[in-house]
């Protein structure tokens, strides 16, 4: 693949010095994302951990026109734009609501839903990190099985991760992608295609965060990888309805190769109260999972 | 060329925004709003108003549009009621924060629980320390010109206004109103230029964290925090009286009306008891007063027209030779008395006046207000005055609390 990174826009558009924790697997998806947008793009975002990153007025790290909003604001906020933009006569810019997953499979659902009912123009961005963690790592519907956080202490959480691209797709968008800043290609070339595509269109981000993963800063890309490796994150995009996977993910299915999740589970100290009972529902959680995703894939 | 026809206050509202030319159009249906959305629709359905629609699926989407459409540059308008208003809350605060000049028509209704689709002004008045301004209308006329007027406003303070009108009374009741004429809105409202514009030709990031202290930007030029701009919002909405007396004293030259600013009088000149209130309740209150001069009594009445920002000059000028003030309200604030009453009270601290004031709570859900109980409500003040009863408990109009 190194002659496809020749491809990548050279320009950067997040300078050095933001305000992301160390290895923020956020801060590496942004940047590829931008690249692959370019200059041409307006982002509007909720309070989040992007929030955190785009910076502490008067200074910003991020040279791509943002609005903040609050937290169940972000899709209902692009349609605003996008209205807006389409009553000044202006439609050659690509509108991106960006939220965490808090932001998104929780209270962003309902304007994300009208958003996408109302076939709005715009690309919905969920960067899923499984968790409150701007707020310090609380429990939101996307977190797993098994994993500890600060509102669930003692017990770990009791309930599986929220199928929330289930819900998107029920909404009969024309393009929606999973991507994961440890595959950037495979991330930057979603994002270019789905930059030419008219309609909601949505990727969902699977985003290492070591505070609250509790895994080593330098680990994140190792740990996108063992995600997608494992299954619990898998690389696909559905186009008008059609289902294809790709990258390591397409590769894993072809040759029908799948790490168990114990090995993304016993690098992490957010698992570390997980039973054997827990990570067996977690594995036939994700063999299902996967076995849909094959079917869909024939 | 102006002409005159009979409409309902929604309707009053909705032609108020077309004429204004808005360009983005957001709003979720609610009783008693529901009729001017369903307008705004027609208007640009019809292709007689050139604007986006954007049929969102909650009221919080609404402004959420709104605040994002205005953004980017656009005139927007919205509308809502009661527990639409109350859901929009978060918004409210995030419209004034930012400084847009929104407008939105609030259409009064009560809110629950228990439920109430009836008017009363729990809703806006609930809503008073969002950084709004805020105009109560008292009748349709009012309502159309008020919506007109608003955009200048809001787009010289950059502050956003809600013009309010009560349900059914006023939004479902058919009046005569004339029209302004198109042309002449045109030359009254400037198109809109935004503060700060989003957009790529010039990328900011609008609206980030603050921290408490003031900081300094790449050039070194030290940048207001989060207090500084509070300040200005403060100071915008004080500032706003003289641009709202400016825009009326415009209207009436360009238009030959006026609704009085930021209150307006009635047979005030020689009134030694006033009755006061905002919007419908305020109206009815003048035929109150006929009743009352009728007996020979020297009763007047001063409508508060703009609520937020507070006509603190303008009630210590309008009630300066009072006697007897009374104060009809159709909100409350649980625990204490009406939110008007105690505005009037702190207003006149340190002034020469005092008269007593009385304040009822009238009107609630819905509930019949008819000038006749508001002429006995006045004269039943005067009489405790006249024995000496200075103070009294806020009065229920027209309510058993046995």
């Amino acid at each position: 693949m190194p002659e496809n990174l020749f491809k990548l826009n050279a320009k950067e558009y997040i300078l050095p010095g933001s305000r992301a924790c160390q290895g923020c697997g956020l801060s590496l998806a942004y940047r590829y994302m931008l690249k692959a947008l370019r200059e041409n793009t307006i982002v509007t975002l909720p309070a989040s951990c992007l929030c955190v990153l785009q910076g502490i007025y008067p200074s910003t790290p991020v040279m791509i026109p943002a609005l903040n909003n609050s937290f169940a604001s972000t899709a209902a906020s692009a349609s605003g734009i996008v209205a807006g933009l389409q009553a000044l006569n202006r439609s050659d810019i690509t509108v991106v609501g960006m939220a965490g997953d808090g932001g998104t499979f929780d209270m962003g659902i309902q304007a994300l839903s009208g958003a996408a009912e109302r076939e709005t123009d715009f690309i919905y961005v969920c960067y899923d990190n499984e968790g409150y963690m701007n707020t310090g790592t609380q429990r939101s519907s996307a977190t797993p099985l098994g994993a500890i956080t600060t509102t669930t202490p003692v017990l770990t959480k009791q309930q599986h991760k929220k199928d929330f691209i289930k819900i998107v797709e029920a909404h009969d968008i024309p393009y929606l992608a999973t991507v994961s800043p440890s595959y950037p290609i495979d991330l930057y070339e979603k994002f270019v295609r789905a930059k030419k595509i008219k309609g909601t269109r949505y990727i969902h981000m699977y985003i290492g965060c070591p505070p609250g993963w509790v895994y080593p800063p330098k680990d994140t890309v190792k740990m996108g990888r063992l995600a997608v490796e494992t299954g619990l994150a898998v690389l696909f995009e559905i186009e008008d309805g059609k289902f294809r996977f790709t990258g390591r993910s397409k590769t894993m299915a072809q040759k029908g190769t799948r790490l168990p999740v114990i090995n993304y589970v016993e690098k992490q100290g957010r698992f570390k109260k997980m039973n054997i009972e827990q990570l067996n529902q977690l594995q036939a959680w994700v063999d299902r999972k996967w076995d849909e995703y094959l079917r869909r894939a024939e | 060329m102006s002409k005159v026809q009979i409409m309902t206050g929604n309707q009053a509202a909705a032609l108020g925004a077309m004429l204004s030319n808005v360009q983005v159009v957001a709003a979720y249906p609610i009783t008693p709003q529901s009729q001017l959305a369903e307008i705004m629709s027609q208007y640009i359905e019809g292709g007689k108003l050139r604007a986006e629609y954007v049929r969102v699926e909650s009221e919080h989407s609404a402004l959420t549009v709104c605040i994002s459409a205005s953004t980017v540059g656009a005139r927007v308008f919205t509308a809502t009621s009661a527990n639409g208003l109350l859901y929009m809350h978060e918004q409210l605060h995030w419209a004034a924060g930012a400084r847009l000049p929104i407008v939105m028509c609030c259409v009064n209704r009560g809110v629950g629980a228990p439920w109430t689709i009836f008017n009363d002004q729990q809703d806006s008045l609930s809503q008073r320390d969002t950084g709004w301004i805020q105009i109560y209308c008292r009748n349709n006329q009012e309502i159309i010109d008020t919506v007109i007027q608003a955009y200048r406003i809001a787009e010289k303070v950059y502050v956003p206004v809600m013009v309010n009108f009560d349900g059914f009374v006023l939004s479902h009741t058919m009046m005569p109103v004339e029209i302004p004429d198109a042309g002449k809105v045109r030359t009254f409202l400037p198109p809109y230029r935004p503060h700060t514009i989003l957009s790529p030709e010039d990328p900011r990031n609008i609206n980030p964290v603050l921290f408490p202290w003031r900081r300094e930007n790449t050039e070194g030029v030290l940048c207001d925090g989060y207090m500084e701009m509070r300040y200005k919002l403060q100071a915008a909405l004080e500032n706003a009286r003289e641009q709202i007396l400016e825009t009326d004293a415009a209207f009436h030259e360009s238009f030959g009306r006026k609704h009085g600013g930021m209150l307006w009088e009635y047979r005030t000149e020689d009134a030694e008891v006033i009755l006061t209130g905002m919007g419908s309740i305020a109206s009815e209150a003048t035929a109150a007063a006929d009743i009352l001069r009728e007996e020979g009594l020297k009763i007047g009445v001063v409508g508060i027209r703009v609520f937020r920002p507070f006509p603190k000059e303008d009630v210590r000028q309008a009630f300066k030779k009072a006697q007897v003030i009374v104060v009809f309200e159709k909100a409350i604030s649980y625990g204490y008395e009406g939110g008007l009453c105690s505005d009037l009270k702190s207003a006149f601290y340190g002034t020469d006046i005092r008269a007593p004031i009385h304040g009822y709570v009238a009107g609630l859900g819905g509930r019949d207000v008819k000038a006749r109980e508001l002429a006995e409500a006045a004269k039943a003040s005067m009489a405790d005055m006249k024995a000496g009863q200075i103070e009294k408990n806020t009065t229920w109009l027209n309510c058993f609390t046995g």
